[in-house]
C-alpha cells in the first residue's frame, strides 16, 4: 500500500484549511409576522408557510 | 446504475421500513398531521397517496387491499368514511409536506406531512380571527377587479 513519504506539519494542514469558510445561512423575512426565517421553511415564530398555518408554535 | 432503485432505505431493514411506513401512514390518517423528518415525510407521501386513491372507491376488495397496510381498524374506518369522501374530487396530491428547519441535537431536517383537506391548525387559526383577515382579502380582490374593469374599459 502507498504511504506518505514525509511528515505533514500542523501548519501545512492549517494553511490548507484557511480556505474552509462557514457561509452565513440565507435568511428571508416572514411575510406574516416579519420575523427572519429560513427560505422554503415554515416560520418558527408564527408557524405560517405559503399563506397558511403549518403548525401552532409553542406558547401561542 | 440506479435502475430499479426507487425509494429511500431510511437505514432500516425491509421489515423495519415496512413497519415504519405503515405506522406513519396510520398516524397520518388518525391525526391528519404528523411531524417527522423530511425523508420520512416524503416516503410516507409515496406510501399513502395510492392507498387514499384506492379508498376513494369503497368496495370489499378495496378495503381488503388497504387493510394489508393500514392494520388499525379505526384508521381504516376513518380513511374510508371520513377522508375518502372529502378527497373524492381531488386528482391525487392529498398530502402536503412543509419543511420546518433543523432539529437541535442531531441537526436532522424536520417536516410536517398533513392531509391537504384536513389542515386543522389553519382552520383553527382562521376561526380565531376570521372577520379581519377575510375583509382584507376581499378588499384586495375587489381592488383587483376594479383595476381589471378599468383596464378592459379603456
Ligand atoms: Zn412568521
Amino acid at each position: 500500500m502507498p504511504n506518505p513519504k514525509r511528515r505533514h506539519s500542523k501548519s501545512r494542514g492549517a494553511k490548507r484549511r484557511t480556505h474552509y469558510k462557514a457561509t452565513a445561512p440565507a435568511v428571508s423575512e416572514c411575510p406574516h409576522c416579519h420575523e427572519p426565517k429560513l427560505p422554503h421553511r415554515a416560520c418558527p415564530n408564527c408557524g405560517y408557510y405559503a399563506g397558511r398555518v403549518a403548525f401552532i408554535p409553542k406558547g401561542a | 446504475m440506479r435502475h430499479l432503485n426507487s425509494g429511500r432505505k431510511l437505514k432500516r431493514t425491509a421489515s423495519h421500513r415496512k413497519a415504519l411506513k405503515e405506522s406513519l401512514a396510520t398516524s397520518l390518517i388518525l391525526y391528519k398531521q404528523v411531524r417527522t423528518t423530511l425523508a420520512k415525510a416524503k416516503e410516507t407521501r409515496v406510501f399513502i397517496e395510492p392507498l387514499i386513491t384506492k379508498a376513494k372507491k369503497d368496495s370489499v376488495p378495496a378495503r381488503r387491499h388497504v387493510s394489508r397496510f393500514i392494520k388499525n381498524r379505526e384508521a381504516l374506518r376513518v380513511l374510508f368514511s371520513e377522508i375518502a369522501p372529502k378527497v373524492q374530487d381531488r386528482p391525487g396530491g392529498y398530502t402536503r409536506v412543509v419543511k420546518l428547519g433543523q432539529r437541535h441535537g442531531d441537526g436532522g431536517e424536520v417536516a410536517i406531512i398533513e392531509l391537504v383537506d384536513f389542515n386543522a391548525a389553519d382552520e383553527a387559526e382562521k376561526r380565531r380571527k376570521p372577520a379581519k383577515e377575510k375583509e382584507a382579502v376581499t378588499e384586495k380582490v375587489e381592488e383587483k377587479e376594479a383595476k381589471a374593469d378599468s383596464a378592459s374599459a379603456s
